[in-house]
Parts: C-alpha cells; sequence; structure tokens
C-alpha cells in the first residue's frame, strides 16, 4: 500500500501540475477539444486512482470536477468562473495530497462548498447549454463535431491504444457525453471500472517513453554525483602523477579511465538535467490569477522550456524566476487603460525565453510594460544613502537601474499583495550570485523590461582556471573569464595608472584592474613590477575588469566544495577545491571581488575616461566643451564658460583696418584675432566667430567651423609650447588642442590687461590663486589680472601656506577646494587660525558646488564659493569681497 | 606521570594530551577524530588569523586552527614541524594546530578544578577547567569553545 501511495501521490502531483497549465490554455482556447479531453483524461485518472485507494473525499472532489467539466466537453461556454472554480478545486486536491503524504492518510475534513459550487454550476448549465449553442451555431458545428465526433475517437485511441482495458470503458464515456447524456449517468460507468483500471491508465498514457523510463529517487542520484565528483578528483589526482612520470605504463590505461571518467561524469550529469519548463510549469496559473487580481490582461509566452540545466540549479532558480514574472506582471505591466492611453495593445505581454550559451543557460524576462523609471529609482538610491547627487548625476541609466537590486529597495507605490514590500529583487539577486550566475536589467522607459539571468549549468563540477598570486595558487571559474593579456612593459598591452588606479588599454577600452594580491591582501603589490603580468580579464553582468595575477597554468575541472562555516563570510571566495596535487585551493568568486571594489570599478564606459599620465592637471569632473576648427583638421576646443557668444557674420561686414580685421558688432568696433595664421578670413559667406567679452569689450576669435559641444572631462595630458595653446586633451575620444583664451585677449587689444591695471592702479590688490590645475591657473590668471589683481599663483595649498609664513601678505585668496594633499577646507582653517591672516578672505572655487560642501566650506571660514566655471560669478565675488574690505578699513 | 584511580566510583574521561608551548592541555578523546601531520596546507588570505589555512586530508578539506595564536600564545619559533588534532564540528572537519601530542590519560571528572580566576582571558575563555597532576597542570580544552571563533571575530 505504501509503494502504491507513493507512486499515486508523484503521478498525481505531476498530473495537478498539468492540468494546471493545460486549463489556462483552455480558458483562452475554449474550442480546443484536445485540450479538455487531456485535462478531462487526468482529471478522470486521478478521480479513479483515488476511488481504488479508498480516498473518498478526494473522489468526491475530482468527481465534482470532473462532471463540471463534461459539461464543458458538452458545449457549454467556457467562463472564467468555471474555471477559477475548477482550479480551486484542483488547489484543494493539492492541498489534500500534501497532508495525505505527511501523514500516510487521508485528512478528516469537508469539502461540501466546493462540491456545492460545483454542483450548482453543473446544474445551472442545461440553461446555459441550448443558449450556448444556439449562439455560437456556426461555430459550434465545428466544435461539436470536434468534441463528439470523430475527432474524439482518434484522441483516445492514440494515448489509450496500449491500454486495452480502459479503452472499452472510456469509449463508453465518450459515447454518453456524445449523445449529450445527462451529466449523472457519465460519471458512474466512469468512476466505477475506473477504479480498476485507472492506474496502469494514467502508466501508459504517458504512451512509450514511460516504459523506458523509471523511476529513481534524488537521493540517489545525488550520492551518484558525490562519487562521481571524486572520481574526478581522484582521476585528475593520477593525471597529475603521471604528468611527472613521463614514461609511466599508467598513461595509456590512465588515459582510458580519464575519459571513461568524463563519459561516466557526463551521463551522471545527464540524469540530474531538467528541463527548465518544469520551473515554468506554475507560471501560467500564477500570471492568470494575477491578471484577475490586478484586472489586467496578461500573456505569458514562453520559449525554449524544453531547455536542460541540472535539477540543483532549477530548483534555486524556480523561485527568483516566480518572483520576477510576478513583479513584470505587478509593477512592469500597466493597466488595460493605460495601455490603451499609450497607444498599446490592451494585452500585455510576459516573455520568458531560455537558452544556451557556452556553458551556461540563459534566461530572459521580458515584458512590454512601463520600463523601470529611472528618476525614481535614483532619488530613492539617493535618500536610502545609496549614492549622493553628485554620484548620481554621473552614472548612467543602467548603473541606476542596477539599484532595483539592493538591499530594501522597492519603488512601488503601494504595497500590494503581490509586490512591493521590500523583500525583492535582492533576494532573487541574492539567489542567482549563490549558484554563481549573474543578472542583469535592461529597461527603456515606456518600452518594457527585461532582465537576463546567466547561470550556470551545473554547480558541482566547474571548469576553472588556475591561476598563481603572491605565491598561492587560485581557481577562477571559467564562466567568467572572458580573455587571457599578458601585459609587459614594451609590448602593446602594459598596465598604466590613473593616479593610484591601474588600468589597462584593450582594444581601445580601459579596462580597470584589480591586483588579485592585494585584494586578498596576500602582500601590498609593490614590489612586484607594477607594468607587468597576466590579466585575466573578467566579466560580472555588465562590468568588465582585469584580474592582475602573477601566472597562469591551466584550466581545469574542479568540483566545488562548500568552504567551512569559519570562511564563509570572505566574500572573495565562493568555495574551495581539491586539485590533481592533493592541494586545496580557493575558488575565487568574481562576483565578490566586483563588489568589493565596488565604485571604482563603475567604469564600464571606461571609452570615456581618459587615461592621464600627468596627475598634476587632473580634473575630475566634466566640463563644457566648445569644440572646433580653426587651421587645421585637428579639432580645438575650448570651455564653453568662457566663451559669451557663437556669431555668425557675413564675410562681406569684415573690414580691413591697420593691420586689423575689424567688425562692427553691436554699435561697436569688435576686433578679430585669429587662432593661428593659417586660419583664413572668410571673404563671402557667413563667418564663424567665437565671441569674448569683458567689461563691455569684445573680442571676436576666428574659426573655421564651429564642431560641436561636448561634456568630457578636461585632462590636459600634454603641455604645449605654441602660444595660445595650453594643451592637448583627450575630447570624445580625439586629441584636442586646447585654446588659451587668455593669450588671445591681449592680442585684441594691447592694452586691455595694462588699462585695467591701470584704472585699479590706486586700489590693486593682491590675489593669492591657489590650484593644483595648470589648466586653471591659466586659464582664470589673465581673468582675475584683468579684473585688476596683482595675482600670485601657487599649486598647491602647502605651497600657500609656506608663502604666507614667508611673511607674504594677500588681500585675498582664491583656492580650489578638491587639491592633493592639503585641500581648500583645511588651507581655509590654517589661514583662519593664524591672527596675522585671520581676516583675509578666502573664495573658494570648485566643481564641488554640493549643498553639503558648501555648508561645509561656510564652517571652516569661506567667506564665498563659487563654481569653478562661473567667471562672472567669481568676478561679483571679488568685488563684494574688496568692497567688504574698503568698508572696513 | 598517569594519575589513575583504579576503583573509584568517579567519571572517567580520557583524554588525549597535547602540549602547546610548554603548557600541557587535554582534549576529551570522544571528540578526537584522528591525529596527523599537516602538509601541504593552502593558506587563506583575507581570514582569521586564527584559521593557519586548509588542507586535503583523505579527500576531506580541512580547516587549520593555529591554537597558538587561538590562546594568545607566541608564535612559534622553532622549525619544528606542528601536529594537528582532527576534529569534527558541526559537519566540518577541523584540525588543531599544537605543537606535540602526548598520551591518553584517564583523569576523574572530580579532581577537576574550575579556571583560577586569574586565568589569561584567552585561555579561559576556551578551558573547561583544570587537573592538577604530578608536577604539572592540565588545562581542559572545551573543544566547541575554541571553535566558535567565528562569532567573536565578526563580533570584534
Amino acid at each position: 500500500m505504501d509503494d502504491l501511495l507513493r507512486e499515486f501521490l508523484t503521478e498525481t502531483n505531476e498530473s495537478l501540475d498539468v492540468v494546471d497549465v493545460e486549463l489556462v490554455r483552455f480558458e483562452q482556447d475554449p474550442n480546443n477539444a484536445k485540450i479538455l479531453d487531456n485535462i478531462f483524461r487526468l482529471v478522470h485518472t486521478i478521480k479513479g486512482t483515488c476511488g481504488f485507494l479508498g480516498l473518498p473525499r478526494l473522489e468526491a472532489l475530482a468527481h465534482a470536477a470532473e462532471t463540471l467539466m463534461g459539461k464543458f466537453r458538452d458545449g457549454m461556454p467556457v467562463t472564467g468562473d468555471a474555471v477559477t472554480l475548477i482550479l480551486s478545486t484542483i488547489d484543494r486536491i493539492k492541498q489534500i495530497l500534501e497532508e495525505l503524504e505527511a501523514q500516510q492518510q487521508e485528512p478528516a475534513g469537508q469539502d461540501r462548498d466546493l462540491i456545492d459550487e460545483l454542483e450548482r454550476m453543473v446544474v445551472e448549465a442545461p440553461a446555459a447549454k441550448p443558449h450556448a449553442q444556439a449562439e455560437a451555431e456556426t461555430k459550434a458545428e465545428a466544435e461539436t463535431k470536434e468534441a463528439a465526433g470523430s475527432l474524439v475517437y482518434q484522441i483516445l485511441e492514440r494515448p489509450l491504444r496500449p491500454g486495452e482495458v480502459s479503452l472499452d470503458d472510456l469509449e463508453k464515456a465518450f459515447r454518453d457525453t456524445a449523445v449529450e447524456a445527462p451529466p449523472p449517468p457519465k460519471p458512474k460507468p466512469a468512476a466505477k471500472p475506473g477504479k480498476a483500471v485507472a492506474p496502469p491508465e494514467e502508466e501508459k498514457s504517458d504512451s512509450k517513453v514511460s516504459s523506458q523510463s523509471i523511476r529513481v529517487n534524488v537521493e540517489t542520484l545525488e550520492h551518484l554525483m558525490t562519487m562521481v565528483s571524486e572520481l574526478v578528483l581522484t582521476r585528475n589526482q593520477l593525471l597529475e602523477i603521471v604528468r611527472r612520470h613521463e614514461d609511466s605504463e599508467f598513461k595509456v590505461p590512465l588515459q582510458r579511465l580519464s575519459n571513461v571518467t568524463a563519459e561516466l561524469q557526463e551521463g551522471v550529469m545527464k540524469t540530474r538535467m531538467q528541463p527548465i519548463g518544469n520551473a515554468w510549469q506554475k507560471l501560467p496559473r500564477i500570471v492568470r490569477d494575477l491578471a484577475t487580481e490586478l484586472n489586467k490582461h496578461i500573456e505569458l509566452e514562453m520559449h525554449g522550456a524544453e531547455t536542460e540545466l541540472d535539477r540543483q540549479v532549477l530548483d534555486l532558480i524556480k523561485d527568483p524566476l516566480t518572483h520576477m514574472v510576478r513583479n513584470s506582471a505587478d509593477h512592469g505591466l500597466e493597466n488595460p487603460a493605460e495601455r490603451r492611453a499609450l497607444g498599446k495593445p490592451e494585452k500585455g505581454t510576459i516573455r520568458l525565453s531560455a537558452y544556451h550559451e557556452g556553458g551556461h543557460i540563459i534566461i530572459e524576462i521580458a515584458d512590454d510594460g512601463r520600463g523601470l523609471n529611472t528618476e525614481k529609482i535614483k532619488s530613492k538610491a539617493i535618500s536610502n544613502g545609496l549614492i549622493n547627487e553628485a554620484q548620481a548625476e554621473k552614472m548612467t541609466d543602467q548603473q541606476i537601474h542596477k539599484f532595483i537590486f539592493a538591499a530594501g529597495f522597492s519603488t512601488a507605490q503601494k504595497v500590494t499583495s503581490v509586490s512591493g514590500r521590500g523583500v525583492g529583487m535582492d533576494v532573487v539577486r541574492n539567489n542567482i550570485d549563490q549558484i554563481g550566475g549573474t543578472v542583469e536589467v535592461n529597461s527603456v522607459l515606456g518600452e518594457g523590461s527585461s532582465f537576463v539571468i546567466k547561470i550556470p549549468l551545473t554547480l558541482a563540477i566547474v571548469s576553472a582556471l588556475i591561476v598563481e598570486s603572491g605565491g598561492d595558487r587560485f581557481a577562477i571559474p571559467q564562466l567568467s573569464v572572458i580573455e587571457l593579456v599578458r601585459a609587459q612593459t614594451n609590448s602593446e598591452h602594459r598596465i598604466e595608472r590613473i593616479k593610484d588606479t591601474p588600468v589597462l588599454r584593450l582594444r581601445n577600452k580601459l579596462l580597470p584592474l584589480i591586483h588579485l594580491k592585494r585584494i586578498l591582501k596576500i602582500d601590498d603589490g609593490t614590489n612586484s613590477e607594477p607594468e607587468n603580468g597576466f590579466i585575466v580579464v573578467t566579466q560580472v553582468g555588465s562590468q568588465t575588469f582585469g584580474i592582475v595575477v602573477d601566472g597562469v597554468f591551466h584550466t581545469e575541472e574542479i568540483v566545488v566544495k562548500p568552504m567551512s562555516t569559519k570562511l564563509r563570510h570572505i566574500a572573495m571566495f565562493s568555495g574551495n577545491t581539491i586539485l590533481g596535487d592533493g592541494s586545496v585551493i580557493m575558488i575565487i568568486d568574481p562576483n565578490g571581488i566586483a563588489r568589493s571594489v565596488g565604485s571604482s570599478v563603475t567604469t564600464q564606459h571606461a571609452t570615456e575616461a581618459q587615461e592621464n599620465d600627468d596627475h598634476h592637471v587632473t580634473v575630475e569632473d566634466t566640463t563644457s566643451m566648445l569644440v572646433f576648427r580653426a587651421g587645421s583638421p585637428e579639432p580645438k576646443a575650448v570651455p564653453l564658460s568662457l566663451v559669451t557668444r557663437l556669431e555668425e557674420v557675413d564675410a562681406k561686414k569684415i573690414e580691413h583696418s591697420n593691420g586689423r580685421h575689424l567688425v562692427q558688432y553691436r554699435g561697436q568696433l569688435m576686433p578679430l584675432v585669429r587662432v593661428t595664421d593659417q586660419v583664413a578670413i572668410r571673404t563671402e559667406g557667413a563667418q564663424p566667430l567665437l565671441v569674448f567679452s569683458d567689461e563691455g569689450r569684445s573680442m571676436g576669435l576666428v574659426v573655421d567651423e564651429i564642431v560641436d559641444i561636448v561634456e568630457d572631462r578636461l585632462n590636459i595630458e600634454v603641455g604645449s609650447d605654441t602660444p595660445g595653446v595650453l594643451g592637448s586633451a583627450v575630447v570624445k575620444g580625439q586629441a584636442t588642442e586646447i585654446i588659451d583664451v587668455g593669450y588671445f585677449l591681449p592680442l585684441a587689444f594691447e592694452d586691455w590687461l595694462r588699462r585695467k591695471e591701470q584704472n585699479n592702479l590706486s586700489s590693486a590688490r593682491t590675489l593669492l590663486f591657489v590650484d593644483d590645475s595648470a589648466f586653471f591657473r591659466n586659464m582664470l590668471t589673465p581673468v582675475l589680472k584683468a579684473a585688476g589683481y596683482s595675482v600670485t599663483t601657487v599649486g598647491s595649498a602647502d605651497d600657500a601656506i609656506r608663502l604666507m609664513k614667508n611673511g607674504q601678505e594677500f588681500d585675498v585668496i582664491v583656492t580650489d577646494i578638491d587639491m592633493p594633499g592639503m585641500n581648500g577646507f583645511e588651507l581655509a582653517q590654517t589661514v583662519h587660525s593664524d591672527t596675522k591672516t585671520a581676516n583675509v578672505p578666502i573664495i573658494a572655487l570648485s566643481s564641488m558646488t554640493s549643498a553639503e560642501a558648501i555648508e561645509r566650506g561656510r564652517q571652516v571660514g569661506f567667506h564665498d564659493y563659487v563654481a569653478k566655471f562661473d567667471r562672472p560669478g567669481l568676478i561679483a565675488a571679488l568685488k563684494e569681497q574688496s568692497a567688504a574690505l574698503a568698508d572696513a578699513a | 606521570m598517569t594519575n589513575v584511580n583504579d576503583n573509584h566510583d568517579g567519571n572517567f574521561v580520557e583524554f588525549v594530551t597535547v602540549l602547546i608551548t610548554d603548557q600541557l592541555f587535554g582534549l576529551p578523546i570522544s571528540r578526537v577524530q584522528d591525529v596527523f601531520m599537516p602538509v601541504n596546507m593552502t593558506r587563506v588570505p583575507l581570514s582569521t588569523p586564527e584559521i593557519a589555512g586548509v588542507l586535503n586530508l583523505r579527500g576531506r578539506i580541512v580547516t587549520s586552527i593555529d591554537m597558538r595564536c587561538r590562546l594568545g600564545l607566541p608564535k612559534k619559533d622553532d622549525n619544528r614541524t606542528p601536529m594537528a588534532v582532527g576534529i569534527e564540528y558541526k559537519g566540518e572537519s577541523y584540525g588543531l594546530l599544537i605543537d606535540s601530542v602526548g598520551e591518553v590519560l584517564k583523569l576523574d571528572e572530580s579532581t577537576r578544578e574550575p579556571n583560577p580566576v586569574n586565568l589569561d582571558a584567552r585561555l579561559a575563555r576556551v578551558s573547561a577547567g583544570v587537573h592538577r597532576l604530578d608536577g604539572q597542570l592540565l588545562v581542559v580544552l572545551d573543544v566547541d569553545r575554541v571553535l566558535e571563533l567565528g562569532n567573536e571575530a565578526l563580533a570584534a
């Protein structure tokens, strides 16, 4: 009885899962008699078996459900209510089965509620039947023919051909329905023979495949797998030994053993493989229920359900998948009204697809809903303290979308019964991380989102790259390794540095590098040659980085063994393994490495980041730059904030006087200056000009063509001796000359600076300008001079302090905030703590203009805080301070 | 130096005695799986200092605990290879690295004395009492507490 019962439970559970799926399909396609027959047959089998095993409660439920389904076959219209009722009946059956499994006997209880409902619907059916038939006469013609006619027999014959005993009974049952028999007589004949017949019938209905397959206990398979793993290890060990003894007689048999082991391993792995469809089975039902609950129309498409993966992985991925599909249905898809308003079809689609790629399986969950709201996620991430606003500004949409995987992150405005309770995507991500997988999100606002999960096919045995770092060996799972690069001082690939961050130029991209030694704190990595090493290019999600190791050995199939609980807190390792030579090595977890490096490796858009050899000219933030051409095909650029206007003047209006080009501009004569002598001033057509204005005077810089305005980091990499050129920088991937506006201003008006100086001679004030960036020193000094200051520039706060210690006095100090060594805040504090200089006004000049920075600035005693490119703001602030000083004096 | 009071009604516990520095420790024999020479040990970066490394003992991965470090004793200065006592704890294998293994002693539970109050805190933490032997003291090691280093490390 026990065996029988267990068999019954397994089979029935499987059948019920099928019924679930089939019913949802049937609801959408009520005319498909084939589906209905399939369901009918399954429920019938369950009923029959229950009677046979003496399970009256189950039998009664199945019977009532079967009766109602019989009505469907008789042509009763299929309503959502009826399907819901049958589904809940099936849920009840499952519930009873669970208890049955636990207690070995059918639990006590009544199912009168459901049975009454079912029967009520059956009774109401006759009224509906003629109506339905009349209504759908034309359609029904084909349908009834299908349902009652030949097709039914065909379908019946096929699965039942091997089961001779049941054929008669079922034929009889179907003949009854064909004659539109009233409900009572039908179940009876079906039920009675079913008792004796149903179990073999189910067996055989699985068609011929079932006779070739047997059920094996999962534990047996697990054990087999463990043994095979051990065998693989031993084989590896033997191979290692033979490798050391060149001409061993063991060589040939061992080769054979190795092959057999590999095949055995593959075979055992195969036994553990299951189609991913098994994990999807419950989804149609879930989506249907959700759709009803949320009043949405949802279609669930499933592709590649036959894709196989290890059952252990399958188990682990089941819940995350369900959660994500729920999420898509709840958050992702809009309700029908919204969709209509957006011009989308009312029915939203969730598409699940799975396929193999290399040694892993890719599962994609896509919906055509509203997509992720980047702004909402951003503000939530900021309010949760995950990032600050400045960081958020610099992040790409995709980087921001990643925050949905952060713990406690839910942007759902209201908590529904489905989702929005803050436990969600972080759990999904953890589950996927655990099995060494990755999840990525791609989303377009208004068009939908898609989640791409990449997981290994199996967890037990993985292919790994064995590397050496600091004298120790480590395994890096092949799954995340893209390529290997050897870096050498003189080769094309060498390790370079941006400040202290090592990078590698790889096919025009900058790859952030991580020294394995350093991240594992094996040694500080200073004594090794910094420019050499092997770089394991690794990809985790959309993040690509290079792990620098000292040596690379080979790849090996390793058996992952869980780490001791004492070591499990180390995120850098995912497990350990025993190598062929018998030694234990740690398996690197690329996810852990990626996370530990965190934001410093978020340079996926490394193309935009420039490498820079002169650290002292580093400007961290992006600058708007006007790119133009003048005199040569190479682009030139100038910070946009320095340009007053862009103009095009009619070339005919350009006049020539006293050896200079002039143009009448806004009622004044504006001198024109060429960037180089090669720039030809046009004689016809429009002449583009960059206009620089100051104190009512304007100058036009003649250029050939204005190319673009770009946002980019401004790092002057190569200085220049050419007058008027500060140096070269990479702007949007192209070497660009940065123009020194300060050089051209005096060219236009010889007295530009002198005039000012004279004007302000009486009040000429001394100004100390502190900035680590030579670019800004060059750029702003003329501006400050023009404002009437005698300017002293220094490149660091320490130099500034030294000057003041030496007795130099300044009326006002303008300083950058973000500087290597002593920063602007500290400088201000130092200046103010000295009684001699305590009253000197200090103006901060910085790209860090966040509210906190400004507040901090006030606290340390900055008199004003000006954004780095706000030139008029700086002049105004200086004037204000001078006036204040004058008043005080 | 056996100290077996036979024909006594008390509870006898057998201890494997080990030497760490010059101090004698006793491990209940019921907890000791085996004694082995740790060879080919792999150190584990980023682990707590007590963890000397991991090694392969007949196909099992054993986590080795440096008992000197665990007990706050000075590092080993001679080059003699340490010995290891294999312990099973919550289904995992551990090896306690000690200087040398002595013999098995059968000691009467009733003669076990509580830790002296002034015992070094790091020692007191893992000690389950002291037995007075001829000419020396034997500190009984509480194996479970020795291996509870994860929590302490996390709390620190």
